[in-house]
């Protein structure tokens, strides 16, 4: 048996500021995050400057928390893993510039890590992954639907051509006057509706594992503007309803037309709309009827993390991949596999 | 005792280390290059060239701003995190206080300058071999502060590399007033910089951060939305 593995996680990406410690990439011993939403708050959404102002204030806080949280010193480290990109430049450098120096500091080995393939570790910290794995990453910056046949190797089969389904979430919940971030308050709102409206669903060309929720968010906007002409009320539930059928629907087919053309073994969720209730029993019930496992990490792994990354990191540190103190933030990363 | 410093605060990167009051190394580059990219590999290369391990570290000194948002916060983060990580005390240094320091034997008012863009600067008015305020660091019209820098009736030595930029109207409203800093006194030097940081005092490193002199242009429209307080 080889010596346990842990890894130091910093994820900065967007709007959480997050450190974490991981064993052997299963097992989390620290996870802290510390949330700038209440900042963000008051301008209805993230704004870059702010977030990366607020992860200087915290960096250094969070991760001597989840030292301390893990009741580790630094020696006791087999690497540090942080976010590389994609995400905000200037919020993704603080994570790095802070996991560089503190690799330096105690002259550690440093990984660079995707923020995507950090969302599909996280299930390996609550459930070993099968391969070959089919996974759904679907959040506030991302929809895309990845294939893996084994650790580290990625494909990416389909990605949003526009919105990303979060982002979607957000600017309808805009319109119907909901406060940030709307993607809860839609879901919750969805199930208190007993007439849907009708949206489109945007199926794109045949056989495509694309998807694409600008349409979608227009034909939202379309029909409200339209009621507000005519002097129609609103039933801002039976909007919330329809829109979120329309992005379920699509987003379940698609999943499962995938995850049966590529025969895998398991299909995964990640990302902040993967904790969606309308979406995850739309999936779960899927899956189901078709006897393929499936997984999602509970709703503190789907959000933004540093566990995932440690998770993720881990892999790659175990791979042999390593980074230098030249590593920059990386705002538009490829997806690219570590093998 | 030995003191890193790191100046990362406008385009320049600055860096060096003293051995008590000896300046072992240091290293001004001025290529526009990210800092994100450049500032660490400097660092570690520097320490090796010096035979300096990190733990061998005992003072921490950075510019803390104003300039660069994006530059002041590289700067600091792996300042912060370096102190943090290696237990040791982080001072902080304003970062025109570094570019005055250049011309620390000129007799008058010592101008540091660095641009932010619409005809506004980072400016400060600084003078004699203390570096005693005369007017403290702020974001200005460039004009406006010239404008009292004129008032003060004293002969003005203007530092940085963005002095170019605002040369026209320093002229115009200070004429002989005004003189410039010779080529190699433009740029900020880190040995400068640990020397001031000597006489600064110690920080308290998780709540060290950038001094950018200005807020965000969202919270600046945030506040006239509300009718609040101005930027
Ligand atoms: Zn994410």
């Amino acid at each position: 048996m080889s010596e346990d593995i842990y890894v130091l996680g910093i994820e900065t990406s967007c709007d959480e500021t997050a450190a974490s410690v991981v064993k052997n990439g299963i097992e989390i011993i620290s996870n802290v995050v510390a949330s700038q939403i209440e900042s963000h708050k008051r301008f209805g959404g993230v704004v870059p400057e702010i977030a990366s102002r607020h992860h200087v204030e915290q960096i250094t806080l969070v991760i001597e928390e989840a030292l301390k949280e893990a009741d580790m010193v630094p020696a006791q480290l087999s690497a540090v893993a942080v976010t590389e990109g994609p995400g905000l430049v200037g919020a993704l450098l603080i994570g790095v510039n802070a996991a560089k120096a503190f690799a330096f500091a105690h002259q550690l080995p440093i990984v660079g890590v995707h923020h995507i393939a950090g969302h599909i570790y996280a299930n390996r910290l609550a459930q070993e992954m099968q391969f070959p794995l089919l996974a759904l990453v679907i959040s506030g910056g991302h929809t895309e639907l990845v294939y893996m046949n084994e650790h580290g190797h990625f494909d990416v089969i389909g990605e949003t051509r526009d919105d990303a389904a979060g982002e979607a979430y957000d600017k309808v919940a805009r319109t119907l006057n909901l406060p940030y971030p709307g993607g809860p308050h839609i879901d919750r709102l969805a199930h208190e509706s007993n007439k849907p409206v009708d949206f489109p669903r945007v199926w794109l060309e045949e056989g495509s594992y694309d998807f694409s929720f600008s349409g979608l968010k227009s034909s939202v906007l379309n029909y409200m503007h339209n009621a507000a002409q005519r002097g129609d009320q609103v039933e801002p539930a039976d909007v919330a309803a329809g829109f979120q059928n329309s992005v379920v629907e699509v987003v379940t087919a698609k999943t499962l037309r995938a995850a049966e053309q590529y025969k895998v073994k398991q299909v995964i969720a990640a990302g902040g709309v993967a904790a969606n209730k309308g979406l995850r029993a739309s999936l779960e019930k899927a899956f189901a009827e078709k006897g393929t496992p499936f997984f999602i990490p509970p709703l503190s792994l789907c959000t933004d993390n540093a566990a995932m990354i440690a998770a993720a990191g881990t892999i790659m540190y175990e791979k042999g991949i390593r980074g230098n103190m030249a590593m920059n933030g990386r705002p538009g990363m490829e997806m690219d596999s570590w093998i | 005792m030995i003191y890193l410093g790191i100046d990362t605060s406008n385009s320049p990167l600055a860096i060096a280390l003293a051995k008590e009051d000896t300046i072992i190394i240091e290293e001004t580059t001025n290529l526009k290059i990210n800092h994100s990219l450049t500032a660490m590999p400097a660092v570690e290369e520097m320490m090796k060239k010096a035979k300096i391990a990190p733990a061998n570290l005992t003072h921490i000194a950075v510019a803390q701003g104003p300039g660069s948002y994006t530059g002041v916060r590289i700067g600091l983060t792996i300042a912060k995190t370096l102190a943090w990580s290696l237990k040791i005390p982080l001072h902080m240094v304003s970062s025109l206080k570094v570019l005055a320091a250049n011309g620390q034997n000129f007799d008058g008012i010592i101008c540091p300058l660095m641009d932010a863009r619409r005809g506004t600067a980072f400016m400060a008015a600084y003078q004699g071999e203390t570096l005693d305020s005369v007017i403290a660091d702020q974001h200005s019209e460039v004009k406006d502060f010239i404008l009292r820098l004129k008032e003060l009736g004293r002969p003005v030595l203007f530092v940085g590399i963005d002095v170019e930029i605002h040369k026209e109207v320093i002229h115009e409203i200070l004429g002989e007033q005004a003189s410039f800093a010779a080529p190699q006194n433009r740029l900020p030097r880190a040995s400068n910089l640990i020397m001031l940081a000597k006489q600064s005092e110690e920080q308290n490193v998780h709540h060290a951060v950038p001094e950018y002199r200005r807020i965000t242009e969202a919270e600046a429209n945030y506040n006239k939305a509300q009718g609040g307080e101005k930027s």
